[in-house]
């Protein structure tokens, strides 16, 4: 059966070991002072502007978040199990009386929470700024940004804990989380523009092949958290804008939730019957 | 304690382990005997549920198949060399303690237990390997398990080390716990042992007692002795004249022993005035490999 308490106690860890990690570290400070430079620089001075600043700041770090988060949410996660395995310390853990879905979940949950405080780390240090430069009135579409930006690094998490349990070693895990991150982040567009160039997709075709893409979701559902409609991504926004209307940020959401859910159910299942690839070479 | 019927494993096509079955009662301390690849580690794995097998096995009346997170907590586990997360002694013990469900105050007393405590918060990577073994002795100990599985606990140990380990060890016997560990040294054996089980190719060969092992298995034991090389014509005549078995191996002398002659080839020498430089204690096994390279 499996229990909370050992699940809590697993994520506790690995959050204090999040914290101590010098990689952590330097993307934690790393993101929080671009923020902070970010929302510096949009700082234009006239009250008119100030009025808009935390929209325009949260359009600033969506491209942020778009290259760091997932980077750290892809290598954390895939260095993680794929690490322990390797030093033997994941079999020991395992010889403790608990099962595997706590020992899954546990370690999921505790780089989820370092993630996460490390975005509102970032988050919190520009909104803070802006917020005492002067105007909030549109604090809610930044807010909206930040809960985008959590659901992000969550799914970018599961991913790597996927491909954790389908690595044995941890440079293969970590190469193919890069691997990953270079897909969704530049390969993934640009073939999709490819394809839809060369072969004359239609428009709908060609807004459901990109928001297969979990950073596809991301930007449109941020995009539409701070202004109105989708023009400014041409044809496919406005299609997305025409077809679903007032349903589509709650279905970005919903995708983003199963982008998350679905990576780490099958990290969980796959951790659960995977019995010789754990213990290979890990109990000598 | 521990019951376990034509116990199975393969590995693909490879059985690890062959229809083994053996009963181990309260309080003993059984000794897992056999060559790499026999099936030690493999049994132990399965004891602890950590890995599937085929067959019955039972640790204090827990089905470890079907409840092997309830048979865990009956069993402490020190691994060869346990791999520890980067923490301090006490973190690392207040950590499984709380996945153990022991109480805190038990951390300090396993501390004692070890001799830990002027350690307690020393970061583990900071440990010598016997104080790491002290430690993952004290992880077992947390939750007071009544059965303490041990896989080849000393063999990355120093002399020191390894004897001060086996004293603990010797020690919670005596207090109750019931033991199974993995060796293939002779002397842990005889020091730790109540009983043996050998294994051969994943399967269950012969069982006896721990001064019965060298002979059942033809083993033997053999003195490594290092002379002046001025000294080596005299070494080989007194022991030929005190009908040793030996080998000699550049300026050192492989002379085989039995467990309780093992002083006698010194004392040999000694009395004809050749000092002995140094000298150690070696498997059989490891003279044939190293003669084989001489």
């Amino acid at each position: 059966m499996t229990e909370f308490a050992n699940i809590r106690t697993i994520a506790r860890k690995e959050l204090r070991d999040a914290m101590r990690n010098r990689w952590f570290i330097v993307f934690t400070i790393a993101f929080a002072g671009l923020a902070l430079a970010l929302s510096a620089l949009i700082q234009p001075g006239g009250t008119q502007f100030r009025m808009m600043s935390f929209s325009r700041t949260a359009a600033s770090l969506i491209n942020l978040v778009l290259l760091f988060v997932p980077l750290i949410g892809l290598t954390l996660g895939s260095a993680n199990l794929a690490g322990d395995r390797e030093t033997g310390a994941l079999v020991y853990l395992l010889a403790q009386p608990v099962n595997r879905v706590e020992v899954l979940l546990g370690k999921y949950l505790g780089m989820a929470g370092a993630l996460l405080a490390t975005l509102t780390l970032g988050f919190g240090v520009a909104g803070v700024g802006l917020a005492l430069q002067g105007g909030i009135q549109d604090a809610g579409g930044y807010l909206l940004t930040v809960i985008l930006a959590y659901f992000l690094a969550l799914a970018m998490l599961s991913l790597g804990f996927l491909m954790s349990t389908l690595a044995q070693k941890t440079a293969a895990a970590l190469g193919g989380a890069l691997f990953m991150w270079l897909f969704l982040v530049f390969i993934g567009d640009l073939g999709i523009m490819g394809t839809a160039v060369s072969m004359q997709l239609p428009i709908e075709v060609v807004f459901f092949i990109a928001i297969l893409n979990p950073l596809q979701m991301f930007k449109i559902a941020s995009i539409l958290t701070i202004q109105a409609n989708l023009e400014v991504l041409g044809p496919a926004g406005l299609y997305a804008t025409d077809q679903f209307g007032d349903l589509l940020l709650p279905l970005l959401l919903l995708g983003l939730v199963i982008w998350t859910v679905v990576p780490i159910l099958g990290a969980v299942a796959l951790f659960s019957h995977q019995e010789k690839f754990i213990l290979k070479g890990s109990m000598r | 304690m521990i019951i376990a019927k034509h116990l199975t494993k393969h590995y693909g096509k490879n059985a690890a382990l062959n229809d083994v079955s053996f009963a181990i009662e309260a309080g003993e301390s059984v000794a897992l005997w056999g060559a790499n690849g026999a099936g030690k580690t493999t049994t132990l794995r399965c004891l602890l549920g950590v890995q599937g097998f085929e067959g019955e096995l039972t640790v204090n009346a827990i089905d470890v198949c079907k409840n092997s997170k309830v048979a865990r907590a009956a069993i402490g586990y020190v691994p060869q060399e346990a791999a520890f997360y980067d923490m301090t002694v006490l973190e690392t013990l207040h950590f499984y303690a709380r996945l153990k469900k022991a109480p805190a105050q038990r951390v300090s007393m396993v501390l004692l237990q070890v001799q830990l405590e002027e350690h307690a918060a020393k970061r583990v990577n900071m440990l010598s390997g016997g104080m790491k073994q002290r430690l993952a002795l004290a992880v077992a100990l947390l939750a007071d398990p009544p059965v303490l599985v041990l896989d080849e606990p000393t063999a990355n140990l120093d002399v020191k080390a390894q004897r001060d380990f086996i004293h603990s060890v010797q020690n919670l016997n005596q207090a109750g716990k019931t033991i199974v560990f993995s060796s293939h040294r002779l002397d842990e054996v005889v020091a730790l042992g109540t009983r043996v089980l050998v294994l051969a190719d994943g399967s269950l060969t012969l069982e006896c007692q721990p001064h019965e092992l060298a002979e059942k298995l033809g083993l033997h034991r053999w003195l490594r002795i290092w002379v002046a090389a001025h000294h080596k014509q005299d070494t080989r005549k007194v022991l030929d004249e005190g009908g040793f078995t030996y080998m000699p191996n550049g300026r050192s002398f492989y002379v085989q022993v039995n467990l309780g002659g093992k002083i006698e080839p010194l004392r040999s020498l000694e009395a004809a005035s050749i000092p002995v430089e140094d000298f150690d204690l070696i498997d059989g096994e490891l003279v044939l490999q190293g003669a084989n390279h001489d």
